[in-house]
């Protein structure tokens, strides 16, 4: 036996030995970095936020530019901007998604240009919808920085994110239940009311759990359309500060504010969490509704 | 009775069925036989103008089903649909319970009273066989119900509207031995209550249920019926060479 062939053995048995362990490792370890990285921000946040989180927090007023207090008329504002954006985004973007995923005489060129732009939007920063939403809603529809604007704005923001979601969730309910549908007689709307938007539901409504979330976190967009005032707003037309603006503005301009900062990003945290929580439970149950085998293996 | 004559389907420039005319008398079976891509479930889309749904798709010649043409001017698609029941390949029951399956075409076409509803749906249930295995679960989601059972529930769906024709499509094909068994034996008894039109690629079981047999082939870039007639003559005695070599099981 020479030595080339038993290096050639050796090097294969090396490879045979460490191959699979290598790959292992060589793909474990970024997993774990970026599982580590999302860990060491949660824990942060949770150790320096929670010790500031008490039920008075929640429920009261910020004092003293925020470093004293609670949160109570910042959660008002946030939920205020939340109603709005999904009074608006429910409705348009059902029927959005509806119109492109179940016409049937379509131009194909007329979906794609839709479709792409709808790609744009979704993909673009939220600080252009900020500008936009100042330039037409604040100054030229003359809302001024107000909760209403704020609102607006969050609903153009999350809109082709969720009509895309919605879109997909409407195609993905199978044509044999269409085809069932068309060979009993059943009107069009039975059709959709019945059978497909049900099936739809639960992957429809994971997509807007995910646009709350989206919304939530959301500073740049509403810094300059619903404002920046601590105060409780009274009406749609009145400005509010967001619950991502106050951990902004008490991270970056308010001295001594970090503390509530942390806290009013524990609670937001919190909230996310949960909502990711719900969305994933939503996306299952889409499956199974979709797809009844999953439920026997499970 | 169900008349076609000259029957073509257009899929945009390609033709799926070439002139295809075949009469089936009430109450007989008519079986549908032939290789894969030759048009089968396409001419069945067209009697029930399920090709509308296809964009693109296109028909020609005539289709009269009990005297009323499927293609005239005055009808209404989803009232032909109704008074013709479609069985597909893959049961298809909506992801909804058992009755509500039953009972939303129902109430859709008028039949509002809760007595009717319920002894109607207790018929179509018994017409399967279906009814002792589900009696007590009519509210649970019908997709927990076995691929036969299911198979079962969609053509009581079909029948439930009582109408005339059924239209099979494949309806055995994606069912293990026994369930296959079972959904022929109920197809079997359906003779003379309906017009049944069933595409099969089983040959044994034309044979055992036909009484009318059409050979499709795929011929000159169309779909064609290149042989038809009474069941038995043809299968004992095809006068077309690929008719006979396809029926002794040689091709397709
Ligand atoms: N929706 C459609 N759009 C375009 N072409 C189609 C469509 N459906 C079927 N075709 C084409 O029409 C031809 C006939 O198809 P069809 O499904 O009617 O055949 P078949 O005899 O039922 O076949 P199989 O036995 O595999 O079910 C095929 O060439 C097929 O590719
Ligand atoms: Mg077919």
């Amino acid at each position: 036996m020479n030595s080339e062939t038993r290096n050639d053995r050796l090097s294969l048995s090396f490879s045979r030995r460490f191959g699979p362990e290598l790959a292992t490792v060589l793909t474990g370890i970024p997993a774990l970095v970026v599982a580590g990285m999302f860990g060491w921000i949660l824990a942060d946040i949770l150790y320096h936020g929670l010790t500031q989180f008490s039920w008075a927090f929640l429920t009261s007023a910020p004092e003293d530019a925020g470093r004293q207090g609670g949160i109570s008329t910042i959660l008002v504002s946030t939920l205020m901007i939340l109603g709005i954006t999904l009074i608006i985004v429910v409705p348009v973007s059902l029927a959005t998604a509806v119109e492109l995923a179940e016409r049937r005489s379509r131009s194909v060129r007329f979906d794609r240009l839709v479709r792409r732009s709808l790609d744009v939007l979704a993909a673009c920063p939220s600080i252009v919808f900020g500008l936009f939403g100042n330039a037409f809603f604040c100054v030229y529809l003359k809302m001024g920085y107000s909760i209403l604007a704020g609102g607006l704005t969050l609903a153009c923001m999350v809109l082709p994110l969720l009509i895309r979601t919605s879109e997909q969730a409407i195609r993905a309910v199978p044509d044999e239940y269409r085809h069932a549908a068309a060979s009993l007689g059943l009107s069009r709307w039975t059709t959709l009311f019945r059978i497909v938007l049900p099936a739809a539901l639960p992957a429809m409504a994971a997509g807007l759990v995910l646009s709350i979330g989206r919304a939530l976190s959301e500073t740049a967009a509403l810094i300059f359309t619903s404002g920046y005032v601590t105060r409780s707003p009274e009406s749609l037309f009145d400005s509010g500060r967001a619950m991502s603006v106050h951990i902004y503005d008490l991270a970056m301009n308010v001295p001594g504010g970090n503390p509530r900062a942390y806290a009013t990003a524990a609670t937001l945290l919190i909230v996310l969490l949960v909502i990711n929580g719900i969305a994933v439970r939503l996306t299952r149950i889409a499956g199974l509704t979709l797809n009844p085998s999953l439920e026997k293996n499970h | 009775m169900i008349q076609v004559e000259s029957l073509s389907v257009f899929y945009g420039e390609r033709v799926a069925v070439q002139n295809a005319t075949l009469i089936a008398p009430s109450g007989t079976i008519t079986a549908i036989v032939g290789p894969s891509g030759c048009g089968k479930s396409s001419f069945l889309a067209a009697l029930n103008r399920m090709t509308d749904l296809i964009p693109g798709a296109r028909t020609e010649g005539t289709v009269r089903i009990h005297g009323q043409n499927t293609y005239g001017d005055d009808i209404s698609p989803a009232l032909l649909r109704r008074s013709i029941g479609m069985i597909f390949q893959k049961a298809n029951p909506f992801p909804l319970s058992i009755r509500q399956n039953l009972q939303l075409a129902l109430r859709e076409h008028g039949v509002r009273q809760r007595p009717e509803l319920e002894s109607r749906t207790e018929a179509a249930l018994r017409d399967v066989g279906l009814w002792d295995e589900v009696k007590d679960r009519l509210d649970q989601p019908a997709l927990r119900l076995s691929g036969g059972q299911q198979q079962r529930l969609c053509i009581a769906r079909a029948i439930i509207l009582e109408p005339r024709v059924l239209l099979m499509d494949e309806p055995c094909s994606a069912l293990d031995p026994i369930a296959s068994a079972h959904v022929e034996s109920l197809i079997q008894s359906f003779k003379g209550r309906y017009t049944i039109l069933i595409v099969t690629h089983n040959l044994a079981q034309a044979r055992r249920l036909a009484d009318h047999l059409a050979v499709f082939w795929y011929e000159g870039e169309a779909g064609r019926i290149i042989e038809q007639g009474n069941a038995t003559e043809l299968f004992d005695n095809p006068q077309h060479p690929t008719v006979a070599a396809y029926l002794a099981g040689q091709r397709g």
